[in-house]
């Protein structure tokens, strides 16, 4: 990290506790080793991205109005917040129902201090980037803090946009929503490049979901196509709540994913979707919990790689049934589609089981294209190439069918298939 | 103006399949194949539309005039042969709507956008023609359709793809009376002086809705009779026996 990151980078609202842990989370990054290649976290990934060296702090944007603009997502929302080089350039919460709040984190840690300091980054990070969790925590400006309370429906999706600018900048996207009993609501955040430049982002979010809750959280994920990415993740869901992640990795060299979810409460449900389609010498890795610390609980995790060129997959799961979490049901599944001869999959599903009576499926597949699929396509005067996207593009919306919204599912649809060169309807 | 099938030989791996077949549908016609199990019916609709499984080890194939071999199996159904699958592949999360629009987006000129509303009217009203619901349009190609489903969505895009030489594999096989009566007035209504037809049957029932021209029997990869409309029932009456007697006494 160059020095100039070490400046002072907030605020004079910033409340003294927030300075504190973030004085003690720079310690932390400090101290905490940078991952070798005996670490069981890393295996297979690639340790050589990790340098972080050239990466300076991001300046202000300049290109304000652009990014405003550029900032295009569903037709209605809610709220929406947009941040470029971890700034807040726009935001618009006029469409809130009463009592929600969308605020920017220095505003919710000044105006909601209380709540904000027992959610803020109070997961540990267990799943290998420790270090890059308390880079983050040491340094986050930009960032949104989402809170429903009880028995409150945000009809409209809310969206927040993350920009980066400029070579080398660095970017510390935050996430916080805290669902309160009984509520429900969709969130958007989309990670986006302003120009073709290297970038870093090391974002961190944090979903807490209280009883009976209902949340959808969506990932639209598009750095430019060099650049080094964190997205560490934790969910926690509290009984009879519902929580569904899904994560668009449309861009990056270098993406480091890492989703923890733990079912708190006897049946809670969360669902794990990522869709990566992968092309270049772009690398994904990511690395996911399911812990199960509470009975009659269901996780369900689907990750969707389409491998292309050199590009590779890693994906490390783990199912973690707990004593005591009785009539568990975990499904975990992670389908290679294998595009390119040069590209790489490692799969490495994983359980662990301490309780009885419960149902837990893990596998990975890899496999290539079905030639007769294809000829059938080719048989209808579709383009060889062509009707391998068509296939690629298949095989990732039939992700979304398990989208419950309706419109939602057509949007990312769109997104999906134009990020693959298909023309839109 | 023709599909013309020369003294086809192939093969899949070792074994030959088609062994000198011989054939020639003009335009305007509509000709039945019949034959036993295996006899190489549907090989002889995959190698024509170019399935890489199959090797060609002589003759030719020619639409009008022009050779399909040494031309993609996508060129081939842009030069106007269209193949309706004895076993239709299933293609999960690609939409029927959209594997139509993609496969008439390629008939048309670089650059040139089909025309979505137009194209959205044609296939409701072909479908409302088949009396297949328009929910279908956003179903995922033949996944988890029934038998009859999938032959009505071949027939489907028969209808919009409009081709001039249509090979239909087995269109029949697993529809009811009802459906069977629908898919052949699908076809009939395709037929025309522009379009020849080959229709792949085990049935003389369909030959009584698509009345052919011609009925060729295929006996071991080879076109060993061909006739009327009474030939076909006289298959269905008397089965292959007295033709294989007849080539063994011949031979
Ligand atoms: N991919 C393949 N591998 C091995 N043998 C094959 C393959 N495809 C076809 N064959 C063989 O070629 C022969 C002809 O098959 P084909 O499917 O053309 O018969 P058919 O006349 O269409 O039969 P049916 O009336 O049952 O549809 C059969 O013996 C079949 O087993
Ligand atoms: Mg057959």
């Amino acid at each position: 990290m160059s020095t100039t990151l070490d400046d002072n980078t907030i605020e004079t609202t910033t409340p003294a506790w927030l300075a504190e842990l973030q004085a003690a989370a720079l310690k932390d990054y400090e101290n905490t080793p940078a991952p070798t290649r005996r670490d069981e976290a890393w295996r297979y990934s690639d340790l050589s991205a990790l340098n972080l060296d050239a990466f300076v702090e991001a300046k202000p944007v300049e290109s304000e109005g652009r990014l405003i603009n550029s900032s295009r997502g569903v037709e209605q929302t809610a709220a929406k917040l947009v941040f470029g080089n971890n700034a807040l350039l726009h935001a618009d919460t006029a469409s809130l129902p009463a009592g929600v709040v969308v605020a920017p984190l220095d505003v919710a840690a000044r105006d909601h201090a209380e709540i904000f300091r027992r959610y803020f980054m109070a997961q540990p990070v267990e799943l290998g980037s420790h270090k890059y969790a308390a880079l983050h925590k040491a340094r986050v400006t930009g960032g949104t803090f989402i809170y429903v309370p009880a028995n409150v429906e945000v009809a409209l999706p809310i969206e927040v946009f993350h920009w980066v600018e400029g070579e080398n900048a660095s970017v510390f996207p935050h996430t916080l929503i805290i669902c309160g009993e009984n509520s429900k609501v969709t969130v958007l955040d989309y990670f986006q490049s302003s120009d073709n430049q290297r970038a870093f982002a090391c974002g961190v979010n944090d979903l807490h979901l209280e009883r009976g809750a209902k949340l959808n959280y969506v990932a639209v994920q598009n750095w430019s196509p060099t650049s080094l990415a964190f997205h560490i993740n934790s969910t926690i869901v509290a009984r009879d709540a519902t929580s569904s992640a899904l994560s668009l990795n449309f861009g990056g060299g270098f993406v480091r994913g890492e989703s923890l979810s733990r079912l708190d409460g006897e049946g809670s449900r969360s669902e794990m979707l990522s869709i990566n389609p992968l092309d270049g010498t772009r690398i994904v890795d990511q690395r996911t919990l399911q812990d199960h610390a509470a009975p009659g609980a269901a996780s369900d995790l689907l990750y969707l790689n389409a491998l292309d060129n050199a590009s590779r997959s890693i994906f490390a799961g783990l199912i973690k049934v707990e004593e005591g979490a009785h009539r568990t049901d975990a499904y975990q599944k992670v389908r290679n589609l294998i595009l390119s001869n040069e590209s790489e999959a490692n799969s490495m599903p994983g359980l662990e089981i301490l309780a009885d009576d419960v149902r837990c499926t893990h596998g990975a597949t890899s496999g290539e294209i079905n030639e007769d699929e294809l000829f059938y396509m080719q048989a209808r005067g579709i383009r060889k190439e062509d009707g391998r996207r068509l296939i690629v593009n298949g095989f990732f919306q039939s992700l979304l069918e398990r989208l419950e919204s309706a419109p939602l599912r057509e949007y990312l649809g769109r997104k999906v298939t134009e990020r693959l060169g298909l023309p839109v309807q | 103006m023709s599909l013309e099938i020369k003294d086809l030989h192939a093969n899949i791996g070792d074994r030959e399949i088609l062994k000198g077949l011989n054939l020639t549908i003009p335009k305007g016609e509509v000709h039945a194949i019949m034959g036993k199990n295996g006899s190489g019916k549907s090989t002889l609709a995959k190698v024509m539309a170019g399935h890489p499984s199959y090797e060609v080890t002589g003759g030719d194939v020619l639409l009008d005039g022009s050779s399909l071999f040494g031309l993609e199996p996508d060129q081939r159904a842009r030069a106007g042969l269209f193949l309706a699958f004895q076993y239709p592949m299933e293609i999960p999360g690609v939409t029927i709507a959209n594997f139509i629009r993609a496969a008439l987006q390629a008939r048309l000129p670089e650059g040139e956008e089909l025309e979505a509303v137009e194209y959205y009217k044609n296939l409701y009203a072909q479908m409302d023609a088949l009396k297949m619901p328009r929910t279908f349009t956003s179903r995922s190609v033949n996944d988890g359709f029934s038998g009859g489903e999938k032959k009505r969505c071949e027939v489907l895009q028969l209808a919009m793809l409009k081709p001039a030489y249509a090979v239909l594999d087995e269109t029949d096989s697993g529809l009811d009376i009802d459906a069977l009566k629908i898919v052949a007035e699908g076809v009939n209504t395709l037929r025309s002086p522009d379009t020849g037809f080959l229709v792949i049957t085990h049935y003389q029932r369909l030959l009584n809705y698509i009345v052919p021209d011609v009925v060729h029997v295929m006996v071991d990869g080879r076109i060993v009779r061909s006739g009327g409309k009474d030939l076909a029932l006289k298959l269905e009456a008397e089965g292959y026996d007295w033709i294989e007697k007849e080539l063994l006494a011949t031979a």
